[in-house]
């Protein structure tokens, strides 16, 4: 069962209506365990990524959460075809990529470029500035004349807001925020459609964080940009995304809009990631935390059937025998559960503000993806 | 706990490390003072950068070096901790006084197990067995929530998760029962269903054992859960300093405003646009003139570039202190049309109506 089908269904918004840009289908990525010096023989595998379908639709941000060793990060370079899949599919703009090399890979790179998380790891400290960002016109064999390159990578860097004259600087002169600026000016240096945010902004600080999240915005709504944003910070997805995919272990367990998903989570990881999140406001306490035990088990053995039956709340035994398909819930979006919150759940253990302002009817305002 | 009930636990009075190298003297920590009771916890906020770090380790003797230049006082039941000599230190380190740092992966040694560093805690300051040390080491694990503490305590740090390292930093931090911890960024490297476990672990054993807690991030959200008091620090200086309420519900310096606006939050409508702070934290070294924080101020006039404020507390709450040249009624104002969301640009205050008065001034170069 593929993940548009439901989405149509249920919470029917300008963003569904509109056509996918990348279509994503049973996409699996498991990376082998050896053993053995000489000979290596295959002993197991950790399943990364294990079976995930979704849409990303033209011009929205589809944000992808989760805790560490989700896979959230794995399914972002597969898509970008920075790994790859072990099997699925990938289309994009109608074409499968999935199996593409060499040359046509190249060409899928002009149209998809990733931010990467850490700012400090991702540039190379011995190269200038100018020559980081020029990277890309050198891979494409664009701009070729040396003024003319040079006046196009000052553009690039007096757009994203740093300082042209420090074409000739090094990485290491900069801040963390402007060494993420560099990133994002190499990321969009080819004009792509499609841009990638692997935890842009976790390594900021958070007077810094704001500056790139914006940035990251106004370019999108200029270049009509496809933002793909990956992020473990709720909250900051929140406010980025039009829709949001939640995954554990290797699989989406909610996929919604954003709104629809943090007023009315329906899958209890996704309550309980929502109920762990520190609200800054000391008067609004009043909600019962809800605490997972324990942690995510291995991703090389997951638990069987539905993967969270270990540590949810709700599990009863048809949890552990029989695995839970991605569809439409009432009140929300799709999730795979074979018990699903209810309202009256959610209202318990959420920050007061989160569902309010969806009980009380007012508009919550999303902002509009015909922008 | 300590000898006379109306002296805090802990407190640290006009405390100022500086760094001499290369590059000139870094002014790390430039006179803070704040003071935590029993049971009870703070919260310090800042950036990196800010000195928040250096003014928990130099509590902890850390960051005694010959380059070093630390004066002030920390005073610790009854004794001021920078007078003490390294052998004096050593003994209430770990003991009295625990700290948990930022990294578990790399603040645990990957050669050792995690039981022997655990007894390793419990043996340098108590006389016991080593079969005695072991047992406490079970105890403990048991006590942060590792499950088959007995099994664990042979295990080695890499075949933990970072929840359970965490765990087991705590449960070496709480060997001693100390009477304060100082958590350094506790639950910065953790997913945030394990960071909401860690802090309620940390809350339960404050009401189990009573301890008071420094508690030091960046993160708003878990200052507003833990602490009783928040200092906001910028550029190795509080800028700010109340109550949890006060902090969060009329805020008065313009930096603590810059940090609520710039994160996006669960408990506030979708889409609104985040407001950040301009430019960027300032070199220790070179620091800018009057208020650190003007060359970043919205609201910045001619007089702040010059003078330097000091922390006062507010006319109707004087327990509340901030350091800031403009005067309540106008910040008083400006907050309000910050919650409004107006953007600062349009809140710049009237030059007329926020004159620094002539007293404050004055007391703005006796603080100095």
């Amino acid at each position: 069962m593929s993940v548009t089908d439901g989405s149509q269904s249920g919470e029917t918004t300008a963003a569904s209506s509109r056509e996918p840009l990348i279509e994503v289908r049973d996409l699996i990525k498991h990376f082998p365990i050896t053993q053995g010096i000489i000979v290596q023989r295959q002993i197991g595998a950790v399943k990364a990524v294990d079976g995930v379908s979704f849409d990303v639709l033209r011009g929205e941000t589809l944000g992808i959460v989760g805790e560490t060793g989700c896979g959230k990060s794995t399914t972002a370079r597969l898509i970008v075809r920075l790994l790859d899949p072990t099997s699925g599919e990938i289309r994009y703009e109608g074409e499968d990529i999935a199996s593409r090399k060499g040359d046509q890979l190249k060409r899928l790179h002009r149209d998809m470029q990733m931010v990467f998380q850490d700012p400090y790891s991702s540039l190379n400290p011995r190269r200038r500035v100018g020559s980081i960002i020029a990277e890309p016109y050198i891979i494409h064999g664009m701009y070729t004349g040396e003024g003319e390159r040079k006046r196009r990578v000052q553009e690039l860097m007096d757009r994203v807001g740093l300082n042209p004259e420090h074409y000739n600087r090094y990485p290491h002169e900069f801040s963390g925020g402007q060494r993420q600026r560099i990133g994002v000016a190499r990321a969009i240096a080819l004009e792509p459609k499609v841009l990638v945010a692997d935890e842009p902004v976790s390594a900021l600080d958070v007077s810094i964080q704001a500056q790139v999240l914006n940035l990251l915005r106004e370019l999108q709504r200029e270049m009509g940009l496809t933002l793909i944003f990956i992020a473990h910070d709720l909250s900051v997805v929140r406010h980025m995304c039009d829709r949001v995919a939640v995954m554990y272990l290797g699989k989406i367990v909610e996929m919604a809009e954003s709104d629809v998903l943090y007023s009315a989570p329906r899958h209890p990881y996704t309550g309980a990631l929502l109920s762990a999140v520190p609200v800054p406001d000391p008067s609004g306490g009043e909600r019962k935390r809800q605490l997972l035990t324990g942690d995510v088990p291995s991703p090389a053995n997951p638990p069987r059937a539905c993967r969270f039956h270990t540590r949810c709340p709700k599990a009863q035994t048809i949890c552990s025998e029989e695995e839970p398909l991605l569809e439409a819930k009432p009140g929300g979006a799709i999730a795979a559960c074979h018990f699903p919150l209810t309202d009256e759940e959610v209202a318990t253990r959420l920050p007061a503000a989160l569902t309010q302002g969806r009980r009380n009817g007012q508009p919550v305002n999303a902002p509009g993806p015909a922008a | 706990m300590s000898e006379a009930a109306s002296q805090p636990l802990f407190s640290v009075e006009d405390l100022r490390v500086e760094f001499h190298t290369d590059d000139g003297v870094v002014h790390a920590v430039d006179g803070i003072s704040y003071s935590v009771d029993a049971g009870k916890t703070i919260g310090i906020v800042g950036e990196s950068g800010s000195g928040k770090s250096v003014s928990s380790l130099t509590a902890l003797g850390l960051t005694r070096s010959p380059r070093a230049k630390i004066q002030g006082r920390i005073m610790f039941d009854g004794r001021d901790l920078v007078s003490l000599s390294d052998d004096e230190m050593r003994r209430i380190r770990g003991k009295d006084l625990a700290m948990i740092f930022q990294d578990p992966l790399s603040s645990l040694h990957p050669f050792y197990k995690v039981g022997a560093q655990l007894m390793e805690a419990v043996l340098t300051h108590r006389n016991v067995s080593k079969s005695a040390a072991r047992n406490r080491a079970i105890e403990l694990l048991e006590l942060v929530g590792i499950p088959d503490p007995k099994r664990r305590v042979d295990a080695y740090p890499h075949e933990f998760s970072g929840g359970m390292r965490q765990r087991a930093m705590i449960a070496m931090a709480l060997a001693n029962e100390p009477k304060m911890l100082i958590a350094d960024e506790p639950t910065t490297a953790l997913d945030v269903t394990v960071q909401a476990q860690i802090l309620q672990l940390l809350e339960d054993l404050q009401d189990r054992l009573g301890m008071a807690i420094v508690i030091i991030t960046h993160d708003l959200g878990v200052v507003a859960e833990m602490a009783d008091d928040i200092a906001v620090m910028y550029a190795g200086r509080i800028v700010e300093r109340a109550s949890t309420e006060d902090i969060f519900g009329s805020p008065q310096h313009p930096y603590t405003w810059g940090l609520l606006q710039s994160i996006p939050r669960l408990d506030t409508l979708r889409g609104e646009e985040l407001t950040p702070i301009s430019g960027r934290p300032p070199s220790l070294i070179n620091r800018p003139s009057g208020c650190y924080f003007h060359p970043r101020c919205p609201y910045v006039q001619e007089p702040h570039k010059r003078i330097d404020p000091p922390l006062e507390g507010l006319p109707d709450t004087p327990a509340h202190r901030v350091a800031c040249l403009l005067q309540p009624e106008i910040r008083q104002q400006i907050w309000r049309g910050l919650q409004n969301g107006e953007p600062p640009a349009a809140l710049k205050p009237l030059a007329s109506a926020s004159t620094v008065s002539t007293s404050r001034a004055a007391a703005g170069k006796v603080g100095e």
